[in-house]
């Protein structure tokens, strides 16, 4: 029999994540490990976004810091736990994002790149220009969510970066457990039909604005959720969660993987996320090598590298 | 008053050079289909090569016109080594390759550069000129004159010559072009010349008001399509109107609103401009609805 493709992808996605530790020399390694998983729940997003759908974002990030700025500003303000703080946060998004996303999804790709770059800018402007509320460029401390503390009280004991590698790991599979169920959902399925055609798919009555509205929304979610899984665990923000460069990490790591499957989008994030802790002379040259890396990409692998490994193995080249 | 005026100034100043990065996405968006989100680099190489060659030893004239060259030539390489071979790709990928070759070029430049702020001096001094009540920098007057110039220049380009003619061509039908004998590779390869040599230009005039750093490009591929778009995109007087309206906005922004929100003026026309008038104020060409 054979396995269907969620299956497949959950079968493959959580025994790397318990595995994985047996490798790790130090605890520095559960914390890079926790970055990947939350690069992998944007890229999730990210997949629904531009794999499913077709379209792009290059203000993804600006979600991510609505999302890691609510964990900060809510429990100060208003005496919200934190980790409720994060459900509004990703309320607040999908809002702002129906909003923005309303006028623009209409229009075709360009008009939605430019928007949302302009979008993610907005949000960074406001987070480093408003230091009454955000604390400006500094950015401010997040109040300790407590998760550790109920962890431990119902036994389970762990060192704090070992504490978020399980739970980054557990809300990464959640989510994209979710995005394969919507893969095959009736509106996945309508996505599809958007993204291979426009006009087939509008034909067979597809409300092609409906839906890349709906892809534009979750993948927001996806956003803010990383964004105050970042809050959450450093108990610290600064305007950077919301920087240009973010979003297009985001998008890179995406196509690098293969955005037609989320499996695909979480390699590329391991593989984005984990060079700059191995190669420490890459910063300089990151933006050199991120810009290479998303034209090369582009022109000879389409598919990204996942897919185009995977041909090979199946023996169908080309 | 005066202060109306001196916003004014200031704001055709700016205008003008987003009237600039505007015509350089509309000659490729005509020719091509390709929105080049590296044409905001271009502004950056223009001033930054003119800035190294200067301090190298040129004269300022030559140091200029080095940039204007060099940036065209790398225009012409991003066209042949990256555009080319993803003929027929999803705007997608077309997308995320032009954003590529501008992370790519920005991360060149703060290899080459570094990542201080640079600039050299002014073409003709910095004495100002005082006009009721306002003034303005010598160098802003060569900044709108080149906008202007560069503007009037294509518009001859375009209507009496017959390169420029077969662009038009090319960019209302490519498959007519071709099959009238026009060669289609040879026009966007001209167009990726001239739009990177035109933002090349923008740069230079600029450097000495704004200065320049390896990171001010995004910033001004932004504006330069904010102001395309209210033009009215792929449409070069839009690209003049919508640049310089676009500096005024920005300037009146930043002078009765708020200095740190000015760059929020691009970001909000954007969306207002596909809320009430999708195909611009000069929308000669509908833009294509979904």
């Amino acid at each position: 029999m054979r396995l269907s493709h969620k299956s497949a992808t959950l079968l493959v996605l959580i025994p790397l994540i318990v595995l994985a530790p047996i490798f790790f020399p130090s605890s520095f390694y559960y914390r890079v490990g926790s970055l990947i998983f939350i690069n992998g729940l944007a890229v999730t997003g990210m997949v629904i976004l531009i794999g499913y759908a077709g379209q792009i974002s290059l203000g993804h990030a600006g979600f991510a810091g609505i999302g890691a700025y609510s964990c900060a500003l809510m429990p100060v303000h208003w005496g919200i736990p934190p980790v409720l703080a994060a459900v509004l946060g990703a309320a607040i998004s999908a809002v702002l994002a129906w909003l923005v996303g309303r006028p623009i999804l209409r229009l075709k790709g360009y008009y939605l790149a430019v928007a949302t770059l302009g979008f993610g800018i907005l949000v960074y402007m406001v987070l480093t220009n408003e230091t009454w509320l955000t604390g400006g460029p500094d950015g401010m401390t997040v109040t300790d969510s407590g998760l550790r503390d109920l962890a431990e009280s119902v036994g389970i004991d762990l060192k704090n970066s070992q504490f978020w590698y399980w739970l980054c790991a557990i809300v990464l599979v959640v989510g994209v457990w979710l995005a394969l169920n919507l893969q095959d959902s009736p509106t996945g399925r309508a996505l599809r039909a958007v993204h291979g055609s426009e006009v087939a798919a509008r034909t067979v009555g597809v409300d092609v604005a409906k839906y890349k509205l709906q892809a534009f929304v979750i993948s927001a979610v996806y956003a803010s959720a990383a964004g105050s899984m970042v809050a959450l665990q450093n108990e610290f923000v600064t305007p950077d969660v919301a920087g240009y460069m973010h979003s297009i990490e985001w998008v890179t790591m995406t196509v690098l993987g293969g955005a037609g499957s989320v499996l695909g989008a979480i390699f590329g994030a391991v593989i984005l996320t984990t060079l700059p802790q191995v190669l420490t002379a890459f910063a300089e040259y990151e933006q050199l090598l991120l810009g290479l890396i998303m034209m090369l990409v582009m022109i000879f692998m389409r598919d990204g590298l996942l897919p185009s490994i995977m041909k090979r193995i199946r023996g169908k080249d080309e | 008053m005066s202060e109306l005026l001196q916003f004014l100034f200031s704001g055709l100043t700016v205008g003008a050079v987003y009237a600039l990065v505007a015509l350089g996405f509309t000659i490729i968006y005509n020719a091509s289909d390709v929105v080049n989100f590296a044409q905001g680099e271009f502004v950056m190489l223009g001033g930054m090569i003119t800035v190294f060659t200067y301090a190298a030893g040129l004269p300022l004239p030559l140091a200029a016109l080095v940039a204007i060259v060099a940036t065209a030539a790398i225009g012409v390489a991003l066209n042949k080594l990256a555009i080319e071979p993803a003929r027929g790709a999803p705007v997608v990928s077309l997308i995320i390759i032009t954003i590529g070759a501008s992370i790519f070029l920005r991360g060149v430049a703060q290899v080459l550069f570094g990542k201080q702020i640079h600039r050299f001096p002014s073409f003709s001094g910095d004495a100002p000129f005082r006009i009721g009540g306002a003034t303005i920098l010598p160098q802003s007057l060569w900044v709108i004159a080149g906008g202007i110039a560069v503007f009037f220049a294509l518009y001859l380009f375009f209507t009496r010559t017959l390169t420029g003619k077969a662009v038009l061509a090319t960019s209302n039908n490519r498959l007519a072009a071709q099959l009238v004998g026009i060669n289609t590779n040879w026009v966007m390869t001209l167009s990726f010349a001239l739009s990177a040599g035109i933002g090349a230009l923008a740069g230079v005039l600029i450097t000495p008001i704004t200065n320049t750093s390896y990171d001010v490009g995004i910033a001004l591929a932004l504006k330069g399509f904010a102001a395309a778009m209210l033009g009215g995109m792929g449409n070069p007087k839009g690209a003049l109107v919508g640049g310089i309206l676009l500096g005024i906005i920005e300037a009146m922004t930043a002078g009765y609103l708020s200095s740190q929100y000015k760059d929020a003026a691009a970001f909000v026309i954007i969306l207002l401009v596909l809320f009430v008038m999708p195909q611009g104020l000069f929308g000669a060409k509908q833009t294509e609805r979904v």
